[in-house]
């Protein structure tokens, strides 16, 4: 690992003149992934920013929202009672990311900046429509993903808290690489009073999508049927040496009939 | 560089660090705590899992910077000052839990917190899940399972007390 200069800002409003000033400097969360890259030379910071004294962590529901602060934990996300009570699909995608030591470090909001292709969380706050709030202002998740490692963030922008609106029923199922944990295929579905909103990671060469036919089929017949016949064409996966894209287009349609199955 | 401050073992420590110093770099090169092993140093063996105030952390993974005004607790600290040792221990020696031995620092300190999180019990299913993060290369996970499950007992006993 290169050397760096650590900082640990007290308040938010630091932490964003830090990183704003310095095209060099990198946002530290709960470093799962920043740390390794570090390690790898993939990346080389002259200024490593924690972000762990702004107090951005906690959960908590209000008018059918439930709030995470960008800093909380994948454990603590696993492990809440709201959380599990009204989005049973985001605990138990919690719960499978990592190993228990790299969940009690990792977290949403980091993971959600970084937005790796084969990330779990990014699925669950496209399907659920959810809102991502920053020092600045409010991003919709169909706006925030841009494609591989890409975000609508700006240069020092920090996320602070994650909106995530409460579905009538939600499901993540998730195909996983037995060595790293990423998805090969991840997909959250989410059921709202008005349609469904279904959404695949690790799958697509841009990252995150939501699959708009099996969300139409689904919002008429919520169903693993209705989804029986519809092809994913292989066009633009990933394809590499854990699975090629023809593999993770059929993976796709067996992984989002067991999703439905589950939150049905 | 830049000083850090820590409790390890319940020692207080204050060390010259560099940014990109690891924390189990700390524990071993600084402090001379070599029982945190380094396996993979890519986060997937938990050869050098500690605990940080009280929860299991791969030290590989964390700048010792992030440690300041921590409590570290490393296998050194577990057993008892006149080496009794800790029911974990005992169990993982009791029920032939390591051959080569590599693992068996980040397996202990795992499954101390494992057991500690889950006073209510713990399945086969939920130990072998708890233990996903950590790596046995002598393919000893049967009797690393039977050691967390004869423990779990024992330490909430001893917490009772």
């Amino acid at each position: 690992m290169y050397d760096f200069a650590y900082q640990k800002p007290g308040s938010l409003a630091d932490a964003v003149k830090v990183l704003s000033g310095d095209m060099e400097a990198k946002a530290l969360a709960g470093g799962q992934t920043l740390i390794p890259v570090l390690k790898q030379r993939l990346n080389k910071p002259a200024t490593v920013v924690d972000l762990s004294a702004l107090g951005l962590t906690g959960i908590t529901v209000s008018g059918g929202v439930i709030t995470i602060g960008a800093m909380t934990r994948h454990a603590d996300i696993a492990s809440n009672a709201d959380i599990k009570a009204k989005i049973p699909g985001l605990a138990h995608q919690a719960s499978l990311i990592g190993d228990e030591a790299v969940r009690h470090r990792g977290t949403m909001g980091g993971s959600l900046a970084n937005n790796d292709p084969a990330a779990c969380y990014p699925s669950a706050l496209l399907a659920l429509g959810g809102t991502i709030k920053t020092d600045r202002r409010t991003i919709a998740a169909d706006d925030f993903f841009q494609g591989m490692f890409t975000t609508a963030l700006e240069q020092g922008e920090i996320i602070t808290s994650i909106d995530l609106p409460i579905p009538e029923k939600s499901a993540y199922e998730k195909f996983r690489n037995p060595a790293s944990r990423y998805a090969i295929v991840g997909v959250f579905v989410a059921k709202f009073a008005n349609g469904v909103r279904l959404a695949i990671t690790g799958a697509s060469q841009d990252g995150v999508f939501r699959h708009t036919e099996m969300e139409k089929a689904l919002s008429a017949n919520f169903s693993p049927d209705a989804i029986a016949g519809i092809v994913t064409p292989a066009d633009g996966l990933n394809g590499d040496i854990h699975a090629s894209s023809e593999y993770r287009a059929h993976l796709i349609g067996v992984i989002s009939k067991r999703a439905v199955a589950k939150a049905a | 560089m830049a000083q850090v401050t820590l409790t390890v073992n319940g020692k207080q420590h204050t060390v010259e660090v560099e940014g990109r110093t690891l924390l189990v770099e700390l524990l071993r090169e600084k402090l001379g705590l070599t029982g945190t092993h380094i396996g993979c140093d890519t986060s997937q063996c938990g050869a050098c899992v500690v605990h940080i105030d009280g929860i299991s952390v791969k030290s590989c993974t964390q700048l010792a910077l992030q440690a300041d005004g921590a409590n570290i607790l490393t296998i050194e600290g577990l057993a008892d000052a006149d080496g009794t040792l800790h029911p974990m221990q005992e169990m993982f020696r009791e029920h032939h839990a390591l051959q080569c031995g590599f693992c068996t620092p980040g397996m202990v300190m795992t499954a101390v917190d494992l057991v500690q999180s889950h006073p209510e019990g713990l399945s086969e299913k939920e130990i072998r899940e708890g233990l996903e993060g950590n790596l046995c290369r002598c393919t000893g996970y049967h009797n690393i399972v039977k050691a967390i499950a004869a423990a779990h007992p024992l330490m909430h006993a001893q917490a009772a007390e």
